[in-house]
């Protein structure tokens, strides 16, 4: 049985080589060099004994920056991923979070690297680590001893408090994942990816896993590219991209520009979606501009490791149609669960709730927040049996596909990304020049609105807020005011202000 | 102009557009930014700013766009 992500890596490199796995505009590294540099970062972890710990990396998004992951599993450790992208005081909460025995850097992020207390962690520069002589035998031995619940990364996701949720997931929830995956999308040795997710994110998995499993290759798209969509579709067709596993933001950023009257994808074959509901009328000029491609709808939230659920959108939908979420990957179920912790009735909705091997570790350091969405199973009384909640409501429909519903709390979805309206506020409010805020998402305009009572005015406040929140969490408009709208027994008026912001 | 600025500043309140350059190399407009110029443009302007326009040397200063702008407008 294979309990090892990295086995993946020594078979491929063994078999292929001199293959690209891993390409950018600038660098590309095969099979070989790949495990090449894994084996060497995995070292310098040994001699240093650090083992079954965080080791933070930090670097641009890069070939460079997949090798150092795998190097930290390769050393016995699980990474975590941080990013330029991200503001000060997430990098901050991060690295208290963690508390890494090592920083891996590359020469782009190791100056902004010093500026932050590391916990008594140590800064390594990436091109140093890659020069060492691998110890084969060292490395074995931490494999063979490795269990395949012993995790390998964290990421960390929005939480409503301000305070980040660190995911930790294990090698065989991401083993079966992306064999599940691989099966329902087909991959193989001919896969060539274009990657548009973050590598700070789960999203990435699909890419970077599956790349290693057939052999595959994956091209990381320039971020830039993604505002420019001539160029985008461009640079697929140079490439001879066929497989794209994308934020449906993306996509419609491409067909809702006209782009597909200029220049069309050429080789594609495999489009998968997911974190948002796609617009039918965009998946409809998706559809007609790439016929021969198969389009996948995909589900899951990072608890679940990657995605949990997947729908073949093979037909034409109604205007007003949604996808459906559809069913569940192979091993794993998904229960729907009224308030009460009984099933949901045929037709009726309730929570959706994740159980099997996908359910990832809990969050790290943070058994409070774990305790309250990793829980045990109500229906079970027997034995220990851990489901996670996710918050999302949703149902099934009469072909017995689950469609989603809606979100129990102030969750949202904003451009791909999971937002907690209640970080941005919580930020907010930490800030003196404020009295008292709350935020809404304007659904059909897609932009998060933030109303405020206190002095600052919009420039200093989006000032202070960059040092505060990622890009994508920013309020895309602000809005002060004198009060803001109350309930009858005091509470902020979410609705009121819900409809203010969509002109109503 | 005036209009466009306001358009800018909505999205970005702490950014001076009158004045820079390199909007787009400088990452200060990124793909949601884009996408929600050309709507309002469209919006304010009545002008369609079709994908083959969507280049970087028109996203780079509040001037190029509005030459932009004008020139979809000189057209229709």
């Amino acid at each position: 049985m294979n309990k090892n992500v990295l086995n993946d890596l020594y078979a491929t490199a063994a078999r292929l080589p001199d293959k690209p796995a891993y390409c950018s505009d600038t660098v590309t590294l095969t099979f070989a060099e790949v495990l090449q540099r894994t084996e060497s970062i995995a070292t310098c972890l040994h001699m240093r004994g650090i083992c079954k710990r965080p080791v933070v990396v930090f670097m641009r998004k890069s070939p460079m920056e997949i090798t150092a992951f795998f190097g930290v599993i390769a050393g016995g450790d699980f990474y975590v991923p941080l990013d330029e992208e991200m503001p000060d005081s997430r990098i901050r909460l991060i690295l208290e979070n963690v508390k890494s025995p090592l920083v891996i850097c590359d020469a782009d992020t190791i100056e902004k690297a010093r500026q932050f207390d590391l916990m008594g962690g140590e800064l390594a520069l990436y091109e140093e680590l890659i020069h060492t002589e691998p110890d084969r035998a060292a490395l074995d031995a931490i494999r063979r001893a490795a269990i395949d619940t012993d995790p390998i990364y964290i990421v960390f996701t929005s939480g409503s408090t301000g305070i980040p949720k660190g995911v930790a997931a294990c090698h065989r929830s991401v083993l079966d994942y992306i064999e599940q995956l691989s099966e329902v999308l087909a991959f193989d040795e001919d896969t060539v990816f274009g990657n548009q997710a973050p590598l700070y994110f789960d999203a990435c998995l699909k890419d970077v896993y599956s790349t290693i499993k057939f052999g595959a290759t994956t091209w990381l798209i320039p971020q830039r590219l993604f505002s420019f969509p001539i160029a985008l579709v461009e640079y697929l067709n140079e490439h001879r991209i066929n497989t794209i596993c994308w934020v449906v933001s993306a996509l419609t950023m491409v067909s809702a520009l006209g782009t597909f009257k200029t220049v069309k994808p050429q080789y594609l074959r495999t489009v998968a979606f997911g974190s948002e509901v796609f617009p039918i009328r965009q998946f409809r000029l998706w559809r007609e501009a790439v016929p021969s491609a198969t389009f996948t709808n995909l589900y899951g939230p990072t608890e679940g490791t990657g995605m949990c659920c997947w729908y073949r959108a093979d037909r034409d939908f109604a205007d007003d149609e949604v996808i459906p979420i559809g069913r569940p990957f192979a091993n794993r179920e998904i229960l729907l669960l009224r308030a009460d912790g009984t099933l949901a009735g045929d037709g009726e909705e309730g929570e959706i709730c994740i159980r099997g091997t996908a359910v990832t570790l809990g969050y790290y350091n943070d058994p409070e927040r774990t305790a309250q969405a990793f829980v045990q199973n109500p229906l079970n009384t027997a034995y220990p049996e851990i489901i996670y909640k996710t918050g999302d409501i949703g149902r099934r429909n009469a072909e017995g596909d689950l469609v989603f519903v809606s979100r129990r709390d102030h969750q949202i979805k904003h451009m791909g990304h999971r937002i907690e309206l209640g970080e941005i506020e919580a930020n907010v409010d930490m800030l003196d020049s404020i009295q008292m805020s709350a935020c809404v998402y304007d659904n059909a305009r897609q932009k998060i609105v933030l109303y405020y009572v206190g002095d600052a005015d919009e420039p200093s406040l989006t000032t202070a807020l960059k040092g505060k929140l990622p890009r994508y969490m920013l309020p895309n408009r602000l809005v002060r005011l004198e009060k803001l709208p109350q309930t009858a027994n005091g509470k902020i008026d979410r609705v009121t202000l819900k409809n203010m912001a969509q002109g109503k | 102009m005036d209009e466009l600025l306001h358009i800018l500043n909505e999205l970005h309140p702490d950014i001076d557009f009158t004045t820079r350059e390199h909007l787009i190399d400088d990452i200060i407009l990124d793909s949601f930014d884009i996408v929600t110029l050309i709507a309002e443009i469209g919006e304010e302007f009545d002008v369609t700013i079709t994908a083959d326009k969507i280049v970087p040397a028109n996203f780079n200063s509040a001037k190029a766009l509005y030459a932009l702008i004008q020139e979809l407008q000189d057209e229709a």
